[in-house]
């Protein structure tokens, strides 16, 4: 039975129907049962944003609160995983994983590699991502392109709650460590979601409106913005097709090049810094791939290349909005009309 | 209000359905038109379909313009006989908006999706209508209770209409515990049971028509009739095609052109159609379920079991409706009672016949049942 649910509630639905059905799933991070010295009580934080309150009541001591040391606890969960058990990470923001990058770079994305195909990694790293939240400079990057450029790491970002859930399924009972990250202003978002289990598959995007006149590529927060932006464009007779890529690696090349040669315009959306990003990645690959296909260069949409401003102002123009987005449209459909 | 003056309204299709797109007229205001006849094309965001003629006159009024969306219920257009004057049309027209109001309240407040509890395990079902006789809608394989979207709102002027969910479909439990064709049946009579129906006619698509066929000659004290649309359990051949690629298709890219092959029209596929089944497909169980079905019963693309023989023995009445261009199941079975049975092939359909052609469907349903 479908019913609506949030981001959050979709996340922490799925954890428990996954440490439901296979025992090996064990779930780690800092304060995600009671926090320091309040182990396991009702009003416990259950993370810091509260995704994993009610866990540790059904399934106990599955659910480990660690201390303030990313380095050993990632490190601890890689292990675990390397020696049979299904570890899920929460590492509160992305932006921390800066102490940790050896367990990460060197050890889970390489096991399955050094050791001939014989060692598996399953881990999951769950991380909050995204500005928007008023947390600053450390605590609001998109540091997605970092992961995605590592191979044999999977790098997983729904943008709703549906998605949320099916992609968490799938990046626990995945054999490869994944990097799964939650845009942090999503959170609240509802959608309708299942009450039964479902996985979807890794490297599928998902085309959230169809279009004939550009494509638009974007993934978690951003997609959302896109839509708004082809709504806008929708009304001055601009039909754009958005395209949610989900994951980030493994990319779903085929959906955005088939879509890029119906429409021959491509604009990419990304929260994260420009320079080598999702956006630079999609825009060459399609310059590359689709080169004759493509009516005007392709366009990209960015976070400018600064940290996140502190200032509320400055943060709110950070993210890029509908109407940066509609106007980097505007931009390859004029440039098609003068030709 | 003129009796003589027939409405053309907005459909329902499905629970979900709040507002509809007006997307083309196919007769334009003036023609005669005759029941069934197809007058206007309407998009949802789930299907794009076709609205039928229910009465025959001349189409008087479009008021439905094109690329515009309308309330489910909302006055579209108007049929009535040439000599019903203009004025009492306008008239009409002009009260039919506060009177459609009204009536949209007590719509929200309709039946939901529900659930039993039977030994094949929970099933969800629709009911629509009351009284006897009894009508259940079994849908076909990987389908569900809503391909019966056209069909079970028609279909309840004869009794209660029930659609149900099978075993590892739709919303009901996903674990098939017999996965075989008597299983299925004995899910069908498990539903009757936990729902005190004693006896109905029941209307099978594709794989829901073998289960009929199977439940009729098995309890023939239970089916008072058996309507076999588009129906398996009456030739040997399958496009395995389509059965194989439904079962393997992970993607929409791979799923769409599988869909495609059980419409006359692909364009009836849409994105949202695609996705809800996709979004089916993944549920845990599905994939165990569909393989499990697919090998029992159309292996290497012959069918199982082939009950045309043992039904034309039997003494339950048959009625057998096949789309022309079906192309799942040939509809050269359609003849495979021989005399048996009424068998009626419609032109311009697919496998999904009931969505396609509703309006003849049904009309041929409601007089079998009524016979």
């Amino acid at each position: 039975m479908a019913r609506k649910i949030s981001y959050k509630q979709a996340i922490n639905e799925a954890l428990d129907l996954e440490m439901r059905r296979d025992p090996t799933v064990i779930v780690l991070g800092e304060d995600i049962v009671g926090g320091a010295g309040a182990p396991g009580e009702l009003d416990a934080w259950g993370g810091v944003l509260g995704v994993t309150k009610g866990l540790h009541a059904k399934h106990g001591n599955r659910l480990m609160d660690t201390p303030l040391s990313e380095s050993a606890y990632i490190g601890a969960a890689i292990g675990a995983a390397a020696c049979g058990m299904r570890p899920v990470a929460e590492l509160m923001f992305l932006d921390f994983m800066g102490v940790c990058f050896d367990q990460i770079l060197n050890q889970a994305a390489k096991f399955k590699y050094m050791f001939g195909g014989k060692a598996k990694t399953p881990v999951v790293i769950r991380a909050m991502v995204g500005a928007g939240f008023r947390a600053a400079a450390q605590h609001s990057q998109m540091l997605t392109p970092m992961f995605t450029h590592v191979p044999g790491l999977k790098v997983v970002c729904p943008s709703n709650a549906y998605d949320a859930k099916g992609l968490l399924i799938q990046s626990i009972r995945d054999d490869d460590p994944v990097i799964f990250c939650e845009h942090k202003a999503l959170y609240g978002s509802e959608a309708d979601v299942p009450e039964e289990s479902y996985a979807i598959p890794f490297g599928e995007a998902n085309v959230v409106r169809e279009g004939k006149d550009v494509t638009i590529v974007s993934y978690g927060l951003t997609v959302h913005r896109a839509l708004d932006a082809a709504e806008k464009l929708a009304k001055s007779g601009v039909q754009a097709e958005v395209i949610d890529l989900r994951t980030l690696s493994p990319i779903d090349w085929d959906t955005v090049i088939e879509s890029v040669e119906n429409t021959g315009r491509l604009v990419v959306v990304d929260e994260a810094n420009p320079r080598c990003s999702i956006a630079s990645d999609v825009a060459s690959y399609v310059a590359q791939n689709a080169f004759g296909a493509l009516k005007a260069a392709p366009q990209m949409v960015t976070a400018p290349h600064t940290p996140v401003p502190f200032s509320p102002v400055l943060e709110d123009l950070y993210i890029p909005s509908a109407d940066a987005i509609a106007a980097a449209v505007n931009k390859t459909t004029a440039r098609a009309l003068a030709a | 209000m003129n009796e003589r003056i027939k409405p053309i309204v907005m459909p329902k299709w499905g629970l979900s359905m709040s507002e509809g797109k007006v997307t083309g007229w196919l007769k334009p205001a003036g023609t005669r038109v005759g029941v069934g006849d197809e007058i206007v094309e309407v998009e949802t965001d789930k299907i794009a379909g076709v609205v039928e003629a229910n009465e025959a006159g001349t189409l008087r009024r479009v008021i439905g313009t094109p690329d515009t969306v309308y309330p489910v219920k909302a006055l579209i257009g108007v049929i009535a006989d040439d000599d019903v004057p203009d004025a009492d049309i306008d008239a009409y027209v002009a009260e039919y908006a506060t009177h459609a109001a009204g009536e949209g309240e007590e719509a929200e407040a309709g039946p939901r999706y529900e659930f039993v509890d039977t030994p094949a395990g929970r099933l969800r079902y629709a009911k629509r209508g009351s009284g006897e006789p009894n009508v259940i809608l079994i849908h076909g394989f990987g389908g569900d209770l809503d391909n019966w979207l056209f069909n079970i709102d028609a279909l309840a002027e004869a009794g209660t209409v029930y659609a149900l969910d099978l075993p590892g479909h739709g919303q009901s439990d996903k674990r098939v515990k017999q996965a075989n064709l008597v299983g299925l049946s004995e899910a069908v009579t498990g539903f009757m049971d936990a729902l005190g129906i004693a006896s109905a006619h029941l209307i099978g698509h594709s794989m829901g028509g073998a289960i009929a066929a199977r439940t009729a000659l098995d309890h023939p004290d239970r089916v008072n009739s058996v309507t076999l649309i588009g129906s398996a359990g009456l030739g040997e051949e399958i496009n395995s095609g389509y059965t194989d690629g439904f079962v393997a298709a992970t993607s929409r890219r791979d799923l769409k052109p599988v869909l495609e092959q059980l419409f006359h029209d692909p364009a009836t596929v849409t994105r949202q159609l695609v996705d809800d089944l996709l979004k089916y497909k993944r549920l845990d169980g599905v994939d165990d379920a569909l393989r499990a079905l697919a090998d029992a019963l159309f292996a290497g693309g012959r069918q199982a079991s082939v009950l045309a023989e043992a039904l034309k023995a039997a003494d339950t009445p048959v009625l057998v409706v096949w789309g022309e261009s079906d192309q799942v199941i040939p509809a050269a079975h359609a003849t495979a009672l021989g005399d048996r049975a009424r068998a009626e092939v419609i032109g311009g359909a697919g496998h999904m016949v009931q969505m396609e052609k509703a309006g003849r469907v049904n009309e041929l349903v409601l007089a079998h049942i009524r016979a």
